[in-house]
């Protein structure tokens, strides 16, 4: 009984992140998807160290051939170790997944804090300018912007994070609507607090958890979106190794080298999948309703 | 409900308005001269003086957006450089390809989506449940363009069942038209299949666990009555939106279907003419895609309040 009532003292003291990691780790799905990230994320950092061959080195003698001992994904059509171009692969990837999110995040939540809390006119005008923007289907956008930018995987995470902006924009201000009637932020106007302190101190802390649950999502978003672009030829230029580029050579030799399309395919699914269910993880973990 | 259309019909003018201004300012974003980018290999000044005053790219941008928004709005959405035939004409002809292909989309993952979500529902916590689920998280992290490529090499490549690539009209050849079009429809599909085996799933939990569905079952109804008529019914009023929607949706993931397919619709038409610099291509087909995307998204409000008899009034 004692253990119990320390037990619940304990949980009642506990601080939401360490409540919300909690909940996260309880569930097993989400535990994978973390555990994959972080293998990919130190795969992108240690690649020179993993990697056993310089990824743009062609070699002329081993040109498409299959998984063996010595190249264990095989050669691409010019002699490229494709496991070390898979493992570089993963840093134009995540880079993109984690920048082009940073971008939307950066500029979709001050614009939607402005939207929830500076008065009707700002409300309305960004609204429309949100509407117009969600009208555009969201990779015809990015292509649009990509193409008028110019080729490079730094305009491809531009044109995503611009293009994911109006989804981080109309979320803050749908947060801020609900929230900025609560007690504390109506105390918090009544002690004479001026509004930009409010959006700042009292609002973002108590929006965060949805942000950061569709941050997470629109990674995995972003991670087709730039494998997409790449693929297309407007992301990562050659002979720098993207998993979307080596798809666009893959197709070329389905017929005799079909290993080339499989790999990096599999890195992207493997990728994408991750973020989507450390999403949905964080998304019942941060549920207030299930506390 | 007038009130409602009026009301929406309004919303549409600012909108369309500043799609039309992101659309047009996007020319703006690129680095240098655009006459230099039109002009491709030709370095005359002459020329570039000729091209600068053709396009008015000599005049400040809102009268250029002025014009270009006054030729739109006369159907006139400017030719294009590289195939020199008016934009609209090259719409209309790819069009057709596109909406086939989505519109099979459509049916595919409609039958397959809701079929999933409710057996999901019905069974859940079973094996089915399970199976479900992970079909669709699959669905959804699958790149579409990796699923293609990897249908091609199973279906063309390695069994010789269905052509690698190419498009038939189905009125010129219905079933051919078919074989060249099932795999890039199911690869379209794939996506919103999984989205929509997630919204059945859930819409059918909640009808399943509604007050109607519990008398329903107390009036002693057989089991698929219950389902079938009282649940689904109910749980399907929002899908008819979901399903609108997606069809904007589908535009945009052909791009990418239609490039791994070679089929020439709209997709690759917007893709030929972002490589071949060609703008007045790519600024119309965005802008009516999301025209289309907007009328849609109109449409399925529309058929929300009509099917929801809650809301008619």
């Amino acid at each position: 009984m004692a253990v119990a009532h320390a037990q619940v003292a304990e949980l009642n003291h506990e601080s939401p992140t360490a409540r919300a990691w909690r909940r996260l780790l309880r569930r097993k799905s989400a535990v994978f998807g973390l555990a994959v990230i972080t293998l990919l994320v130190l795969i992108a950092v240690l690649a020179p160290l993993i990697a056993p061959f310089d990824p743009t080195q062609q070699s002329w003698t081993a040109i498409r051939k299959p998984p063996s001992l010595q190249h264990w994904f095989g050669t691409d059509e010019s002699g490229r170790d494709l496991f070390s171009r898979v493992i570089f692969g993963a840093r134009a990837s995540l880079l993109a997944g984690v920048v082009s999110i940073s971008i939307a995040l950066g500029l979709g939540v001050p614009i939607g804090l402005l939207a929830g809390y500076g008065g009707r006119w700002m409300d309305a005008v960004i609204g429309r300018i949100t509407d117009a923007m969600l009208a555009i289907p969201f990779l015809i956008l990015a292509i649009a912007l990509a193409a008028f930018l110019g080729p490079s995987l730094q305009n491809a995470m531009i044109a995503i994070g611009l293009t994911a902006t109006p989804i981080f924009v109309r979320l803050t201000r749908g947060q801020v609507m609900a929230v900025k009637v609560e007690d504390y932020v109506e105390a918090a106007r009544a002690v004479g607090n001026p509004a930009r302190r409010i959006a700042i101190k009292h609002i973002l802390p108590n929006i965060l958890p949805a942000l950061i649950v569709q941050a997470t999502i629109s990674i995995a978003t972003a991670i087709i979106a730039e494998a997409s672009l790449s693929f297309l030829g407007l992301g990562q230029q050659p002979p720098a190794p993207s998993w979307g580029s080596m798809l666009n050579t893959a197709q070329r030799f389905l017929t005799n080298a079909p290993w080339m399309a499989v790999w990096p395919g599999l890195a992207i699914f493997l990728a994408v999948l991750s973020f989507n269910i450390l999403g949905d993880g964080l998304r019942d973990a941060l549920d207030p309703k299930e506390r | 409900m007038l009130v409602f259309l009026a009301k929406r019909l309004l919303q549409l003018i600012p909108t369309l308005f500043i799609v039309s201004v992101i659309i047009f300012g996007l020319q703006q974003l690129l680095p240098g001269d655009p006459a230099l980018a039109m002009a491709g290999e030709e370095r005359d000044p002459q020329v570039l003086e000729q091209i600068r005053r053709q396009y008015r790219l000599d005049q400040p941008f809102y009268i250029q957006y002025l014009y270009w928004v006054g030729g739109v709005l006369s159907g006139n959405l400017g030719e294009s450089m590289r195939l020199k035939e008016p934009v609209l004409t090259l719409i209309a002809q790819k069009f057709p390809v596109t909406l086939q292909l989505a519109l099979m989309a459509i049916v595919i993952s409609l039958t397959i989506g809701i079929t999933a979500g409710i057996m999901s529902a019905v069974k859940r916590d079973t094996p089915i449940d399970y199976a479900v689920n992970l079909v669709a998280l699959w669905g959804i992290s699958t790149p579409n363009f990796w699923l293609g490529i990897m249908l091609i090499f199973l279906f063309a490549v390695h069994l010789g069942w269905l052509p690698a690539s190419g498009y038939v009209s189905p009125f010129q050849d219905f079933w051919l038209s078919m074989q060249t079009t099932i795999l890039p429809a199911f690869v379209l599909g794939n996506s919103f299949a999984a989205v929509l085996m997630r919204h059945t799933r859930s819409a059918m939990l909640q009808a399943m666990s509604s007050d109607y569905v519990r008398t329903a079952r107390a009036k002693g109804l057989a089991e698929r009555v219950v389902v079938l008529k009282h649940a689904m019914r109910n749980a399907l009023t929002p899908i008819v939106t979901l399903g609108a929607l997606e069809l904007g949706t589908l535009l945009s993931g052909a791009v990418l279907t239609e490039q791994v397919f070679s089929i020439p619709g709209f997709g690759k038409l917007i893709v030929d003419s972002v490589f071949n610099r060609d703008y007045a291509v790519v600024q119309g087909v965005t802008l009516i895609t999301a025209t289309t995307y907007i009328l849609l998204n109109l449409l399925a409000d529309i058929a929300y309040v009509l099917i929801n008899p809650r809301l008619r009034s």
